[in-house]
């Protein structure tokens, strides 16, 4: 009951819902960089949102396995294979042994998730089977998968269906990035702030797991670039000497020495994780309170998404049929929705 | 210093007790972190204690910014600041050798002989400030001002888990495998961090920490008990 990595994109990870309440210890969350991607992918095969999944970084790779599986690729638009067969991402298909699962290149984001039926039961580590690439914590190893690893699955006690999003997720709006000013705003001048919401940054390709390193105005410290340690979150935007902001992403370190003069809300950190090497976007300044509440909206729009999902009939039509569909996109035509 | 809440996103918040490193504003830092802790106010997913300040995340689902901030100011007014609870450790080291590397070139530095360096190292007494970085990292004050050192202009790439670091004002265990522009006098067979073992974080924001010398021989001895997963050394409960 396993899966093969027969060759393996670069930054291939297990992933889960990360570690939690290990800050104080200097442990960082980890899990995945688009966290409601991976819960679909999950609800896709019957997993619960939070169990162990592959994340990729813009190609995924060839998997084969040893008994059936359902899976399903979520994160973006991307080609999908079983043999020569292509299927689209944000539904479940069905993996027989012996077939070849290929996942190519993300068209326009950068993070894309393969859940299997049942999940991936590598051992945690400190509650947890996220890898943490920077301390070699979880996954296989605490390393980046490589081609050849084995990877073990836990019992599938899911209904044995295929199953397709009915809506869209909330994570694909557009728009600019939002914010909350602070902790350490009140280190930078007000012209300064102003630049950070008046001219556009650019996603540089100095970018990982752990933070974002964004170009664009500088953003210099009037009281200085040095502060007493304190504690970090996941976006965070530290800026160090160079002026250059710095997001601070999944796998960010607990504490820093930088002043950081915002925080990207929690609803729009996915949605510029996955964002291009070289995509220009700007930020806006809401309040803590708007922030609240747009993750409150943003969280029960995607429970109610992946409440929503709905059954694939099977056997009905040929894949031949499904490919002559103007599929344009992962965007269904009500008529097309029951089809494959 | 009265406390100052400082946003820091939807789903978390700061109280800023100081803007310095003191061991009285710290010492606040971790009563404040223990209050909120037995307060269990519902929402609260994540306390974290740093140098001057406490970092609480919530779940604004459970509990709105501006509510926790009502009740964490009402409890920071009623703080009792105690260090009663501080655990004490005596942390062996093996000074010098291959991961001590640094240990002669800090002693010629302030004119002190090797064994000099190691008496004032091992003389002095240690307060774990917070934990960061990485996991289970402690950043140490109390060290000597006479032993304080600059960071390495170019951080060497691999410095292994228990290696005894000097950074500035500051002293380190290390507890992890890595890069680091800190310099170092020695290494211990104790593993502060071992994912593998009951406990696997030693040390605790407020711990006091002091360092006996040992012999290399005694060093390995007590590493491969480490290695088998032993904990080796107990804390003493300070009064």
């Amino acid at each position: 009951m396993s899966i093969e990595v027969l060759a393996a994109g670069p930054m291939l990870t297990i992933q889960d819902g990360g570690r939690k309440g290990l800050r104080c210890f200097g442990v960082s969350n980890a899990g995945p960089m688009d966290g409601p991607a991976m819960s679909l992918a999950n609800a896709l095969c019957g997993n619960s949102p939070e169990a162990a999944a592959l994340e990729f970084a813009s190609t995924g790779g060839h998997f084969s396995t040893t008994r059936p599986v359902r899976f399903a690729v979520t994160g973006g638009d991307c080609d999908i294979h079983i043999a020569d067969r292509r299927v689209l991402p944000g539904e479940s298909h069905r993996l027989n042994p012996g077939e070849t699962l290929k996942i190519g290149a993300m068209r326009d984001t950068v993070w894309g998730y393969i859940a299997f039926s049942g999940g991936i039961s590598v051992p945690p580590a400190l509650g947890s089977r996220a890898t943490h690439l920077r301390s070699g914590l979880g996954g296989l190893e605490g390393r980046a998968l490589r081609t050849g690893d084995i990877l073990p699955l836990d019992e599938d006690e899911a209904a044995d269906r295929c199953l397709r999003t009915a809506s869209h997720l909330p994570a694909n709006v557009g728009g600019p990035i939002r914010i909350v000013l602070g902790p350490q705003d009140n280190y930078f001048a007000p012209e300064t702030i102003a630049s950070l919401t008046e001219t556009e940054f650019t996603v540089t390709p100095q970018r990982d797991r752990m933070a974002m390193v964004l170009g664009g105005a500088e953003l210099p410290a009037a009281r200085g670039h040095d502060i007493v340690s304190d504690a970090t979150v996941p976006g965070s935007i530290q800026v160090p000497g160079s002026c250059q902001p710095i997001v601070l992403m999944a796998e960010s370190q607990t504490t820093g020495g930088y002043p950081k003069i915002a925080t990207v809300i929690s609803a729009d950190l996915p949605r510029l994780a996955q964002m291009p090497i070289g995509r220009r976007f700007r930020f806006a300044v809401v309040s803590r309170d708007e922030g609240e509440t747009i993750w409150l909206a943003h969280t029960r729009a995607l429970r109610a998404a992946l409440a929503d999902l709905q059954v694939k009939p099977e056997g009905l039509l040929t894949s031949e049929y499904l490919l002559s569909c103007n599929l344009i996109g992962g965007i269904f035509a009500p008529e097309e929705r029951g089809a494959e | 210093m009265i406390p100052t809440f400082l946003p820091c996103g939807d789903s978390a918040l700061v109280i800023e007790l100081g803007d310095r490193i003191d061991a009285d504003v710290n010492a606040r830092v971790i009563s404040l972190a223990a209050a909120v802790e037995a307060a269990a106010i519902p929402g609260v997913v994540e306390i974290v204690p740093s140098y001057r300040s406490v970092l609480v995340r919530y779940d604004p689902e459970i509990i709105r910014g501006r509510e926790l901030e009502e009740r964490l100011a009402d409890l920071s007014e009623h703080l009792e600041v105690s260090g009663a609870q501080a655990r004490s450790w005596n942390i062996p080291v093996v000074y010098g050798g291959e991961v001590g590397q640094d240990l002669e070139e800090i002693a010629a530095m302030k004119g002190l002989s090797p064994e000099e360096l190691i008496a004032l190292h091992a003389g002095g007494e240690y307060r774990v400030f917070m934990i960061g970085f990485a996991p289970g990292f402690a950043y140490l004050g109390g060290l000597p001002a006479i032993l304080h050192t600059p960071r390495l202009q170019k951080p060497r790439q691999s410095v292994p888990a228990g290696a005894i670091g000097i950074g500035g004002q500051q002293g380190s265990v290390n507890s992890v495998a890595g890069p680091s522009g800190w310099r170092f006098i020695g290494w211990t067979p104790i593993r502060v961090f071992d994912p593998a073992r009951k406990i696997p974080f030693l040390l605790q924001a407020g711990d006091r920490v002091s360092f006996v010398p040992i012999d290399p021989e005694t060093g390995e001895r007590l590493a491969a008990r480490a290695a088998a997963g032993e904990t080796v050394i107990e804390p003493e409960e300070a009064a």
